[in-house]
């Protein structure tokens, strides 16, 4: 197969995968708040509601996309599309399931396998701060600029605290690729513990709660706060180019799920037996089983904790996440070296 | 041809941005301009196939730098470009001799054949991966390395210094 014809039917997979999973995303998501909240949520359109999503979004697209007077036309065209490409790319790297073989030729299930993925991921989602920034402050307009700025500042502070807990992964699995990163999960220790990185656990710990902050989901929705600065950076959106915000927001949602499950829990790692159909099948399952849960949990803690006020957030940020990672990766650091060349005074 | 498609592409975008950021009445479009520049010259590696520096050119200067200056230009509200005149004709000057001495230095230096040469690092297939820059980097050149993080480590600190120590008899400044 071409390289060109590869690239691009792997590109458009990743893509309507991704829209798909944001369907039901945004379902699952209001259904669990809604059963969390003793309501009944969505179930109109659909069995149980489930096209929600579907009609809200052709609901979108319909609307008309207001252009406020006092908006810089250009960057505020811009900052929506700005938004949308980091999230889409991120998922090129992230492995779906093992290597399958159809007809004696074997297919990764990953967009592409960066040597550098780790590092794409992490630079993709330092673009994904200049939408916010760069739509508070084209809107011309008081509210989405405090957002912006709140943004700006929340998403580099726990960007360096996530950079940080990704160093251990990258120490122990000795690549920066993610699917080397998963292949270096499988197998178990000592025969029935799966050898996953979650025992990093102050590493994963870290990575989710930078995760929660970095995709302006609560309790560090302060980005967003409805109940202080309207909808933060997306107040003056409406119709399509809301949409494209609120697209990028679940699949980043999705993305840092996928990036916990294949960093932390193994990836596609899983009991496999069965038929050969089966063998190929199921570590796609273990890969969706494990997102999903994290996914589910991203909900749970949505509708459990509420928001954080703005100095807990910067000093929890910079006193506490950094210095500990910090302080981890130095003791990963010193352990691997003793695994390797032995202990000092032996 | 791909490779020739995209080099003239992003020669395009970079060269379009680094124009923007000196042409631009608003600052803040001056610091898109610069960021588009920043994030062509990381394709730019990509070809090189010096993909961690084309990482590295991202998360720091395209991530970090430019955000901290787009933070900063929207802190001081200088985002507004009436509220300062016309830029005075001094600076334009100054602007467009330095603009033509840079000019002058790249084509003096694209005239050199160590430009234009094969890449210093042999044939192999991927030369900037990270293995191969962390062989070079704490093995050839470790002690260039450790000044420079030296350097680096000292500006911060003393960055940090200046800032809460302004003065002996300042009592807040201690607290």
């Amino acid at each position: 197969m071409s390289v060109f014809l590869d690239a691009s039917i792997r590109t458009l997979l990743v893509f309507v995968f991704l829209l798909v999973t944001v369907l039901l995303l945004i379902w699952v998501e209001r259904k669990f708040v809604s059963d969390l909240q003793n309501r009944v949520g969505p179930d109109r359109a659909g069995p149980w509601g489930i096209l929600q999503s579907l009609a809200d979004g052709v609901k979108a697209f319909f609307k008309e996309s207001i252009r406020p007077t006092r908006a810089e036309f250009l960057l505020y065209a811009a900052a929506p599309i700005m938004a949308l490409l980091p999230a889409l790319l991120i998922f090129m790297v992230i492995p779906i399931g093992a290597p399958i073989t159809v007809n004696g030729t074997e297919y990764e299930l990953v967009g592409t396998d960066l040597n550098v993925g780790l590092l794409y991921v992490l630079a993709l989602s330092s673009m994904a701060v200049y939408a916010v920034t760069l739509a508070g402050w084209a809107s011309g307009s008081k509210y989405p600029l405090l957002g912006s700025v709140r943004a700006s500042a929340q998403m580099i502070s726990y960007e360096a605290a996530m950079g940080l807990a990704l160093v251990p992964v990258v120490m122990f699995a000795g690549s920066t690729s993610i699917v080397a990163i998963v292949e270096s999960q499988q197998g178990t220790f000592g025969g029935f513990i799966p050898a996953w990185n979650i025992v990093l656990l102050p590493s994963f710990v870290i990575f989710l709660i930078a995760g929660f902050a970095e995709t302006n989901r609560a309790p560090f929705d302060l980005v967003e706060a409805e109940s202080e600065i309207v909808g933060g950076y997306h107040t003056e959106y409406s119709g399509l180019t809301f949409a494209l915000f609120f697209l990028a927001e679940y699949i980043n949602v999705f993305n840092i799920s996928a990036l916990v499950a294949v960093l932390f829990l193994g990836g596609w790692a899983g009991p496999v037996f069965g038929p050969t159909w089966l063998e190929a099948l199921l570590p796609i399952f273990w890969f969706l089983v494990k997102t999903w849960s994290i996914v589910l949990l991203f909900v749970w803690v949505r509708a459990t904790l509420p928001r954080m006020r703005y100095d807990q957030l910067m000093s929890f940020g910079w006193k506490r996440l950094i210095p500990v990672s910090l302080a981890w990766i130095i003791l990963v650091a010193l352990a691997l070296g003793v695994r390797e060349f032995g202990a000092p005074w032996s | 041809m791909a490779e020739a498609v995209t080099f003239g592409i992003f020669a395009i975008v970079a060269l379009a941005g680094a124009v923007t950021m000196l042409v631009a009445k608003n600052p803040v479009y001056s610091a898109v301009g610069l960021l588009s520049a920043m994030f062509a010259l990381a394709v730019m590696y990509i070809l090189l196939d010096a993909h961690l520096v084309a990482m590295v050119q991202v998360i720091i200067y395209a991530g970090a730098v430019m955000t901290l200056f787009l933070f900063v230009i929207m802190l001081i509200g200088v985002d507004n470009p009436n509220a300062y005149g016309p830029r005075p004709v001094s600076q334009s000057i100054v602007t467009w001799v330095v603009a033509g001495v840079f000019f002058a230095a790249i084509v003096l230096a694209g005239s050199g054949a160590w430009v234009t040469g094969s890449a210093a690092f042999g044939t192999a297939d991927l030369n900037g991966t990270i293995e191969n820059v962390a062989d070079e980097m704490f093995g050839t050149w470790t002690i260039v390395f450790l000044s420079t993080v030296m350097l680096l480590t000292i500006a911060a600190v003393g960055t940090i210094a200046l800032a809460y120590f302004t003065g002996a008899d300042d009592d807040e400044a201690a607290a």
